[in-house]
């Protein structure tokens, strides 16, 4: 009835032309927006599935991915800053390759046209050993059994969160076993977390504030621009190392680095070392580490020693950690900690084991409280527990992985010395930090990334460029060796070979 | 003589001296209490009986009967085949087959009303990862969080401690059955304008933490209608999801979604845990579905901070895919619960005390304001210390979880045996008729 009177209105002369012109646009525009509110939802029975999954979004290109957060902003939900940082495309290579690597792993026998990954320190050389313990040992060990009866209770309900004593206790004899006995642990200074990872961050949060900064050596693994910054809001400040003397670690760059940061304004906390070092695989010595107390000292800053490749050396030099140096001089121990896992040493990177080991019981005290965000699962700890605790079986992986890992890295290294490839000095580590600059085009980052798309792409061999590492020297790669059988060297040195076809100084080998 | 020079004291940060963790709170001396004195059976009859920590026992017989029954779940079978894999499997976005089995799971807790997709599902080690987690994600530092009251008290710290963000109460009372209504949520609103606070978010936690409630359809799409005309988030904390005493009392966010053809469903984020209905904290098992793609990925990314270990998952993955297991524990356990529940309710009736109506959790929300001396939270707090001291009991006070009205406390039934939940209530009776008494 009421639509009719205005259109009445008109027909009969009254409104004139205009508003017979209007009416009825009106009527039609509100007429399609009543239509598009009440048009009845879709039946849908699944939510609408995620547009992207990681993979595919790190080839998403620049320019689609700037569009596709702006578009969101108008009337859409906000996500946080930190988040819209974290949520951008990843576009280092380190990821790429990696992920290249996964969706098309190479095979001997089902996919040897596969990419071959050397971009992940991952130690499989010693699964026959694990495998053998888990398939003797197991029935026993995950839920444990009370008098012959299955009992879930002792893991199912809420354990401590920074680890159970039992664990502490077994973590604390093998860490002291792979660094030769020269230290004890104390398991009352030890935290244990889902992994180094958030052992890393959780100290980060717990020794620095928003804006303040670590000193780290370059290169350095690409996982700590995640670990250190992600959500704390802690920076890098990059002191570079050099192959002149091998990327070792010098006083003076790091006093540089020091001083020009505080020019700058910026609050230095603390340095953050890897040793054995990732990716050149060289190790801190004893005077270089009483050098880095006495700086860290005068400075009055922290010391975080990663050390989560103490265990996996085959060099014949003496790997001394920085538990072994506080233990025989009088340095102040609170500023002092370390970081160790067993996602190298014992090849279990999927069972999340992390330990933070500190002198300074309020850092101890945080980090307690802390790992609630990130404990260790019960099975797993019961299974460790078990693992840790058998002596002899400890004994023999630690001889056997040494020996292994001494063949497969003088293999590994020769092999790439016969394509006029040379390695730096290293003594540990599951990877060789190989000097590819002869084979790059021109002497630049630019030149060093063409070459890994190249050994990425053409050879189908994915290896961690330097500039991932932020490495200054341009051409150097970190290739993971520990994840091949011998026979497949042969295969990596062929696709080398191939992928740089081109290239002059690949063929005049000395 | 050498002066000695005092080494100046090297710095810590901000967070690691902070005291956001809330251990210094008196409501803690109960939890030490119990730890000097702990009830035991046989051994400690005259102990203090713990009643503060939600945790489910009722139903571990189910889980060591499956685990007795499939090896192959936790051994990964003769000779270990799979365990390599299992052994490097490290990659953030989990195991497929336990994505797979957790979202079955969770569409079995929901009667099949919901449906959930695998690829949606982030996992952390544990729901205290997951909520940080968002918080993180959905705001920044400064940013404030909306949450009805009474809450859990975790979530000062859990949601504040490192993310610098903040929580605004949306205040909740008894007249009404402590539901959350429009205007208690515009009322927290402005409240945290005129602190200069940007709003990006409410959390509930249904059923609820504290009350043992389910939250009504109404007041469910209440909720949904005002973060969409806020334009906020909503994150659905729905760890207790499976210990409704019935299948069809609880309503998800996810059905409510649902209804609407996932219309505005990016600004909505699930959070579930087996550590409430499976009664495995220990295992550190957290998920966050969310409809939103940007923080599927941006969370994926986070947890690299938080993964759960990939022998759980696979382990997990076995026994939540077999339906046999899965939809008798679901209903087993709810019974149990329930008659948990029953009794409970019974014994504090029996002894003169009244209950919120509650329909879910492993607690109920328990009256004592009448015997307060005042209505205060000082009298509370008095109360509270007579329980625990000559009581024997460790109860939370609701003074601990930002409730509004003094003399409510939560206690805690499936945590322990039978026996020592009729002892608890004996206590309680006794110390009710000497009250009485006096």
């Amino acid at each position: 009835m009421r639509l009719i009177v205005p259109l009445q209105g008109v027909v009969q002369g009254r409104g004139g032309l205009i508003f017979g012109s209007l009416i009825p646009c009106a009527l039609f525009y509100f007429l399609q927006l009543y239509l598009k509110r009440h048009r009845s939802p879709k039946p849908q029975s699944n939510p609408p599935s995620p547009t992207t999954s990681s993979p595919k979004l790190a080839e998403m290109t620049r320019t689609s991915s700037r569009s596709n957060l702006f578009s969101r902003s108008i009337g859409q939900v906000r996500i946080s800053s930190r988040a819209i940082s974290i949520a951008k495309p990843n576009e280092s290579p380190y990821y790429i390759g990696l992920d290249k690597a996964s969706e098309d792993p190479y095979d001997r026998l089902s996919n040897p046209d596969g990419v071959i990954q050397l971009g992940l320190s991952e130690n499989r050389l010693c699964f026959d050993l694990i495998e053998k313990w888990m398939s003797e040992n197991l029935g026993h060990s995950i839920t444990g059994r009370d008098n012959g009866e299955l009992n879930i209770n002792g893991i199912a309900t809420y354990q401590p969160f920074d680890g159970t004593m039992e664990l502490k206790l077994a973590m604390a004899g093998f860490m002291s076993h792979i660094m030769g006995g020269a230290v004890t642990f104390e398991p009352s200074q030890m935290v244990l977390t889902a992994g180094a990872t958030p052992a890393i961050e959780t100290l980060c949060f717990c020794l620095a504030d928003q804006g303040n900064a670590f000193l780290v050596p370059t290169p350095y693994y690409p996982g700590f621009d995640r670990d250190v910054k992600f959500r704390t809001g802690v920076e890098l400040i990059p002191v570079h190392c050099r192959s002149t003397d091998n990327f070792a670690l010098s006083i003076t760059a790091l006093d540089q680095a020091f001083n020009q940061t505080r020019k700058h304004g910026t609050k230095i906390r603390g340095i953050l070392l890897s040793n054995p070092a990732n990716p050149v695989g060289n190790l801190l010595s004893r005077e270089m580490l009483y050098a880095i107390l006495d700086f860290a000292r005068e400075k009055n800053i922290h010391v975080i020693s990663d050390e989560i490749f103490a265990g996996s050396m085959y060099g014949n030099e003496e790997f001394v950690s920085m538990a072994e140096v506080l233990d025989s001089e009088g340095f102040d121990k609170n500023r002092v900690h370390i970081v160790y896992g067993l996602s190298k040493d014992l090849s279990l990177p999927g069972f999340r084991v992390g330990v933070i080991y500190s002198f300074n019981e309020n850092v101890l005290a945080a980090a307690r409280k802390l790992t609630r965000f990130s404990s260790v699962s019960a099975p797993t700890q019961r299974l460790l527990v078990s693992m840790l605790s058998d002596a002899r079986f400890i004994e023999e992986y630690i001889k056997t992985n040494k020996r292994r890992l001494q063949n497969m890295h003088a293999l590994f290294v020769a092999g790439l010395k016969g394509l006029n490839i040379r390695c730096a000095d290293s003594s540990a580590g599951l990877y060789c930090w190989a000097d590819m600059s002869k084979l790059i085009s021109s002497y630049s980052e630019k030149g060093e990334l063409e070459l890994w798309d190249k050994l990425l792409n053409v050879g189908k061999i994915n290896v961690t460029p330097g500039s991932a590492c932020h490495c200054i020297e341009p051409g150097w790669f970190r290739c993971c060796f520990t994840t091949l059988a011998e026979e497949d060297i042969p295969v990596v040195l062929e696709r080398i070979r191939k992928a740089v076809e081109n290239t002059t100084d690949l063929l005049n080998s000395s | 003589m050498a002066i000695e020079i005092e080494q100046p004291r090297v710095g810590l940060s901000k967070v690691a001296v902070s005291k956001t963790h809330g251990e210094d709170s008196p409501y803690f001396a109960g939890w030490k209490a119990y730890d000097e004195n702990p009830y035991h059976e046989t051994s400690n009859q005259s102990g203090v009986i713990q009643m503060g920590l939600a945790e489910n026992q009722v139903s571990f017989d189910l889980l060591e009967k499956y685990l007795e029954e499939h090896s192959e779940a936790s051994s990964w079978g003769k000779g270990a085949p799979g365990f390599r894999e299992n052994a490097l499997f490290q990659d953030y976005h989990g195991l497929k087959s336990f994505r797979q089995a957790m979202a079955n799971f969770m569409e079995q807790i929901r009667g099949g009303r919901a449906k959930f997709d695998p690829d949606r599902i982030v996992l952390t080690a544990g729901a205290t990862a997951a909520n940080e987690l968002l918080t993180f994600i959905l705001a920044d530092p400064g940013d404030a969080l909306l949450i009805p009251t009474p809450y859990y008290p975790g979530f000062d710290r859990d949601l504040r401690w490192r993310t610098s963000v903040n929580i605004v109460p949306i205040h909740c009372d008894s007249s009404n059955n402590f539901q959350i209504t429009p205007e208690a949520m515009e009322a927290a609103y402005q409240s945290a304008e005129s602190m200069n606070l940007k709003v990006r978010g409410i959390l509930i936690t249904n059923p609820s933490n504290r009350l043992g409630a389910t939250i009504q359809r109404s007041a469910l799409e209440q909720i949904l209608d005002f973060a969409v005309n806020k334009n906020i988030h909503l994150v659905s904390d729905e760890i207790y999801s499976g210990s409704t005493f019935s299948s069809s009392e609880f309503i998800s966010i996810a059905e409510i979604l649902e209804t609407r053809g996932y219309k505005d469903a990016e600004r909505v984020h699930i959070v579930y845990s087996l550590s409430k209905d499976l009664g495995l904290p220990g295992f550190r098992v957290g998920t966050i579905y969310s409809y939103n793609d940007q923080v599927v990925t941006t969370a994926r990314r986070m947890s690299s901070f938080t993964l759960i270990s990939s022998q759980t998952q696979h382990l997990l993955a076995c026994m939540l895919s077999n339906k046999e297991f899965s939809e008798n524990y679901i209903k087993t356990n709810r019974e149990r619960l329930s008659k948990r529940y029953d009794m409970i309710i019974k014994g504090l009736k029996k002894a003169g005390i009244e209950c919120l109506k509650g329909n879910a959790g492993l607690f109920c929300w328990m009256n004592l304001s009448p015997l307060l001396e005042k209505p205060t939270r000082e009298s509370e707090l008095a109360l509270w210390k007579v329980i625990l001291n000559e009581v024997k009991l460790n109860i939370s006070p609701g003074s601990s979880c930002h409730c509004s009205e003094p003399g409510w406390f939560r206690v805690c039934f499936a945590n322990m045996s039978e026996q020592t939940l009729e002892i608890a209530l004996e206590r309680i009776h006794k110390f009710m008729e000497q009250r009485k008494r006096n």
